[in-house]
This record gives C-alpha cells, sequence and structure tokens, in this order.
C-alpha cells in the first residue's frame, strides 16, 4: 500500500464530507447529544465528580446510530452513482481506496470528538480532574468509533442501498456491544463450548472502551481495536474485489 | 512493437449468463476502433475488463506488453476511462475533480496546473468549474468525464458512449476532439450510434450475443450491405412512361431488383439492386441516355450500416 494514494484519497473523502451538509448535521448532532446525555441523563453535576465519565459512558449508544449513519455512504454510494468504476479504473489498489476512505471517516470522527472539547474546559473550570485519564478517555472512544466504521465500511460494501447497510451495521455494532452482555451470553452458553463463549465476551467494545476509559491503556485493549479495524477493512477489500461490479 | 492493446480469448460469466464469450482482437496505434452492437451484446463487459475493473473469467489482457491482472496498475496508468454515463462525484465541482484526478494520476506542481488548464480548454470546461457536478448538464458532465479521461494524457483511451446523449453540437465536439487525439493513441469506443462510426472510426467491431460477428474498416461493413452498389434513379417522367422505364431497367444484366422509391405525375424514382457484387452504375446511365430518358438524379449507395448492423446481430 502506497501512503501517497492513500493520502490523496483520504483529503478527497474528507472534503466530499464538509462539501455536503453531511459534515455539519453530523457534528451538529453528535454534540447536542452527548451534551444532553452527560448533563442530564449523566448527571454530570449532581455527582459532582472531576471527571468525564458521564459523558463517554454514553459513546457506545451514541455511536451505534450515528457511526452506521456515516459508514452506510462510504461504498454503497460509490456503487449506486456509479463512481466506484471511476475510482478502482484510477492506478490505485483497492486496499489504498478501502483504507483512504476509511481514515477520511475515521479522521471526521475525531474532528467531532475534539469539538467536545468544552466539555473537557467546563470539567477543568470546575474541579481538578486526571486530565491524563480523560486523554485515555478520549483516545478510547476514538478507537471505538474506528472499530464500528470498519464494521459499517464491510457492510457498505455489500450493497448499494444505504438503508439496508445503516440498518445491518447498528445490528452488527448492537451485537459487538452486547457481546459482553449476560443477554448474548446465555444465547450461546446453552450450547457452545465454554472456550467460545469466552470468545465472545472478549469481543465486546464494552469490555474494552471501559478498560481504557479508566486510564489504564493496556496494549491488549489497543490490539484490540486495532486488529479489530485490521479485520473489518481486510473484510472490505476482499469483498470490494469480489463484487466491485454487482 | 506496434501492437497496443491485445485481447486473447475473453470471456466473462456471471452465473450461467454468457456475457462475453471467446472475444479476441488487437488495436494499433493511430487506430479509433467502434465498438458496436446491441444493448446487452457485451460492449461494456469488454470494456470494463479491458480497463481492469471486471475481472475476466478466462483470457487475457494486455496493453503495451503489461498484463491487466498481473500488473494492474501499470496498465491503469496508461490507460484513460469514461465509464458509461461519464460517473463523478456529485458534490465536487469540476476543479476540485481534475485536481484529485491528477494527483491520483501523479501530476504534480507546474505540470498538473498545465494540463488540468489544457484539459479544461480542450473540453470546454472553463464556465462550469467551480459549480458542483450534480448541477451541471448532461453535456457538460459527460465533459468532465472526458476531461479525467484523457488528463494524463494516456496511450489508450477507453470510452464507453461518450456522446450518448449529448446534443448534435456537442456530439460534433467530442468527435472533433477524438478525431484530434486519435494519431497519437489507441482510442476504443461504444457506440450504438452507427453514425458515429463513420465520422470517428477507422475500424468498427459488431458483437452480438458475446461474440464478433463482424471486424473491419467502416467501408469494408457497408460493403456487406444489399444495398452496397445500389444505384438510385430519378427521371422526369409522367406515370404511365413508368412501365417502359421499369422492364427497361430490370433487362439490365447486373440488376437483380428494382426497388420503388416514389412514382407519381412528374417523377420516376426508382432503387436498383445489383447483382452480387457487381458496379451497375454506367450500365444504368447509358440505358438512360439511350432512351433519352430525363435524368434528375443518379448516385451510387455505399451501403446502410443500419441494415448490415441489423442482419448481424439478429438472427
Amino acid at each position: 500500500m502506497r501512503s501517497y494514494y492513500t493520502w490523496v484519497i483520504l483529503k478527497r473523502e474528507l472534503s466530499s464530507y464538509f462539501a455536503t451538509p453531511i459534515a455539519y448535521v453530523f457534528i451538529v448532532i453528535f454534540l447536542f447529544l452527548s451534551g444532553i446525555f452527560t448533563f442530564y441523563l449523566g448527571n454530570f453535576f449532581a455527582r459532582s465528580q472531576a471527571d468525564l465519565s458521564p459523558f463517554f459512558n454514553f459513546h457506545p449508544w451514541l455511536y451505534l446510530f450515528l457511526i452506521p449513519a456515516l459508514a452506510m455512504r462510504l461504498w454503497a454510494e460509490e456503487r449506486k452513482s456509479g463512481t466506484i468504476e471511476l475510482l478502482l479504473t484510477l492506478p490505485v489498489t483497492v486496499a489504498e481506496a478501502v483504507v483512504g476512505k476509511f481514515l477520511a471517516a475515521w479522521v471526521f470522527t475525531g474532528i467531532a470528538l475534539a469539538l467536545t472539547f468544552p466539555i473537557w474546559l467546563t470539567v477543568n473550570y470546575l474541579g481538578k480532574p486526571d486530565n491524563s485519564v480523560i486523554l485515555a478517555g478520549y483516545l478510547g472512544s476514538w478507537l471505538m468509533a474506528g472499530g464500528f466504521l470498519a464494521i459499517g465500511s464491510c457492510i457498505s460494501a455489500l450493497t448499494k442501498n444505504q438503508v439496508i447497510a445503516f440498518v445491518i451495521t447498528v445490528v452488527v455494532c448492537l451485537a459487538f456491544i452486547l457481546s459482553g452482555f449476560p443477554l448474548v451470553l446465555d444465547f450461546f452458553s446453552g450450547w457452545a463450548p465454554q472456550w467460545l463463549v469466552e470468545t465472545i465476551s472478549s469481543f465486546s467494545f464494552l469490555t474494552h472502551f471501559n478498560a481504557i476509559g479508566k486510564g489504564i491503556i493496556d496494549i491488549r485493549d489497543l490490539i484490540y481495536f486495532l486488529t479489530l479495524m485490521a479485520f473489518w477493512l481486510f473484510a472490505t477489500a476482499i469483498l470490494i474485489e469480489m463484487k466491485k461490479a454487482d | 512493437m506496434e501492437t497496443k492493446v491485445e485481447i486473447r480469448n475473453l470471456c466473462k460469466h456471471f452465473g450461467s449468463l454468457v456475457a462475453v464469450d471467446d472475444i479476441s482482437f488487437q488495436v494499433n496505434r493511430g487506430e479509433v476502433l467502434g465498438f458496436l452492437g446491441p444493448n446487452g451484446a457485451g460492449k461494456s463487459t469488454t470494456m470494463k475488463m479491458i480497463t481492469g475493473f471486471l475481472t475476466p473469467t478466462a483470457g487475457t489482457v494486455t496493453l503495451d506488453g503489461y498484463d491487466i491482472i498481473q500488473q494492474p496498475l501499470a496498465v491503469k496508468q496508461r490507460l484513460g476511462y469514461l465509464p458509461e454515463g461519464a460517473p463523478a462525484y456529485p458534490d465536487m465541482t469540476p476543479a476540485a475533480f481534475l485536481e484529485f484526478v491528477a494527483q491520483i494520476r501523479g501530476l504534480q506542481g507546474a505540470d498538473k496546473q498545465r494540463r488540468i488548464g489544457e484539459v479544461v480548454t480542450r473540453v470546454n470546461l472553463s464556465s462550469v468549474l467551480q459549480q458542483p457536478i450534480d448541477t451541471l448538464s448532461k453535456g457538460f458532465k459527460r465533459r468532465v468525464g472526458l476531461a479525467q479521461a484523457i488528463l494524463h494524457d494516456p496511450e489508450v483511451l477507453v470510452l464507453d458512449e461518450p456522446t450518448d446523449g449529448l446534443d448534435p453540437n456537442q456530439k460534433h465536439e467530442v468527435r472533433a476532439l477524438i478525431k484530434a487525439m486519435a494519431k497519437e493513441k489507441v482510442i476504443i469506443l461504444s457506440t450504438h450510434i452507427l453514425e458515429e462510426v463513420h465520422a470517428v472510426c477507422t475500424r468498427a467491431i459488431v458483437i452480438a450475443n458475446g461474440k464478433i460477428v463482424a471486424d473491419g474498416t467502416p467501408a469494408e461493413l457497408e460493403a456487406k450491405s444489399h444495398y452496397h452498389n445500389a444505384v438510385t434513379l430519378t427521371v422526369s417522367a409522367t406515370a404511365h412512361q413508368a412501365t417502359e422505364i421499369r422492364p427497361a431497367l430490370l433487362k439490365l444484366s447486373g440488376v437483380a431488383k428494382l426497388e420503388l422509391l416514389q412514382e407519381d405525375a412528374t417523377h420516376l424514382s426508382y432503387l436498383i439492386l445489383p447483382k452480387s457484387d457487381r458496379l451497375i452504375v454506367a450500365e444504368v446511365s447509358q440505358c438512360a441516355r439511350e432512351n433519352h430518358w430525363k435524368v434528375e438524379e443518379l448516385h451510387v449507395e455505399k451501403g446502410r450500416l443500419d441494415e448490415v448492423f441489423r442482419t448481424l446481430t439478429t438472427h
């Protein structure tokens, strides 16, 4: 994979977010909802603790709906408008296109996340939080967004219908959030071997996200998210290669 | 080393459907190859395989010696492609879009600006450079697609229906552009407009049901027509003279058949079909002179491509 080509595709994608209302709608809704979640549902003030856990705790649920909305267009739109034919007959590899488009979306969520900085300012104004924990929280949140996006990218590659891509991505992401929950584990524990149940449980976004959010950046949690992204992007590339003309 | 594009035993199956069935041909520099065929004949599928978008089920495509499967990037660098319908990112402006394609094509700095400038002038895009592609008319969208395809001055140009949906003036412009580039490039274009073959192509391949059914210059294709070398004759005469004129024409040794074009009070007009490959114009004109007909029109038909096309592609 050649970074120059990935970079050119990333730039094009990212500028295309801002050329349409997508970027602004996404950012406004994201900031609005994270505000509501943090201050009303999360009882930010009433807790009177100088940390951002009410803010980060809602991120998996916020991402569950917002990220698939961002990811659904990644490939479905290229297919629908026929630009996939243009893009893939330019001298770039499928891998460069897949990674470039994914990175653009990931950088974009990074921008949206960075724009929540007033919350960080607020908590620093009101008290003396441990900023390294907050930074770890941001990192964990961004990594989790990347995981959601990689899943969404793969599912978007399957269809030219964005609504279908959205719905399926939400369901798959929900499974990844819930896979640590008894609801899901009970379904498997009846018949599946113990190692499988444990594997499923270890796939949960929440387990790894919460671990990073505590401020302990364990290499295993980082590896979890990075391999998750790599796996889904690899699957995206294979799917695109297999059915680019469908 | 003159052969630029070589297609050998190319096949494409979609499930049980055979879209392209063992197609082979070569195209050299300076040739403008027109790909003709009814809708669904396999034109676009073949072009998609040449440009590396579709993977062939069997067979090879090589460009300048590079194989599309083994060295796709080397092929894609040398190739400009206008996909069917000229897709482009709708939310971008032509300026931004061409900038993107130029960067992907590896053009940089002053060279890049110069190429973009040249291409914009060449396809007349300067008036809409800053408008989103979404809002452009069909003609302008097509030009954006063309601009993108020729931006890096490729050796091989593959154009899928480059004039589809354009008005006559725009068609003329696009054809002039293709002709101007023809000398130093290999150009493969698909069309179902037969006049286009005359206007730009030096060679035409007709495909039907995924197979090549004819390959030759437009003139060679026309020669397959029943109307090849047929003579149209119009004489100024009254209707009752027709009873003398018709038998006189049919008596000529080279004449196979007479088709009535018009018979009214003042004019008689016939299309005279020759027996296979005979040139009958001399006979006909001599006959007219001997009988002192007042000839108003006498011309030789080259053949009718649409008729050839229909015979070749329907069974």
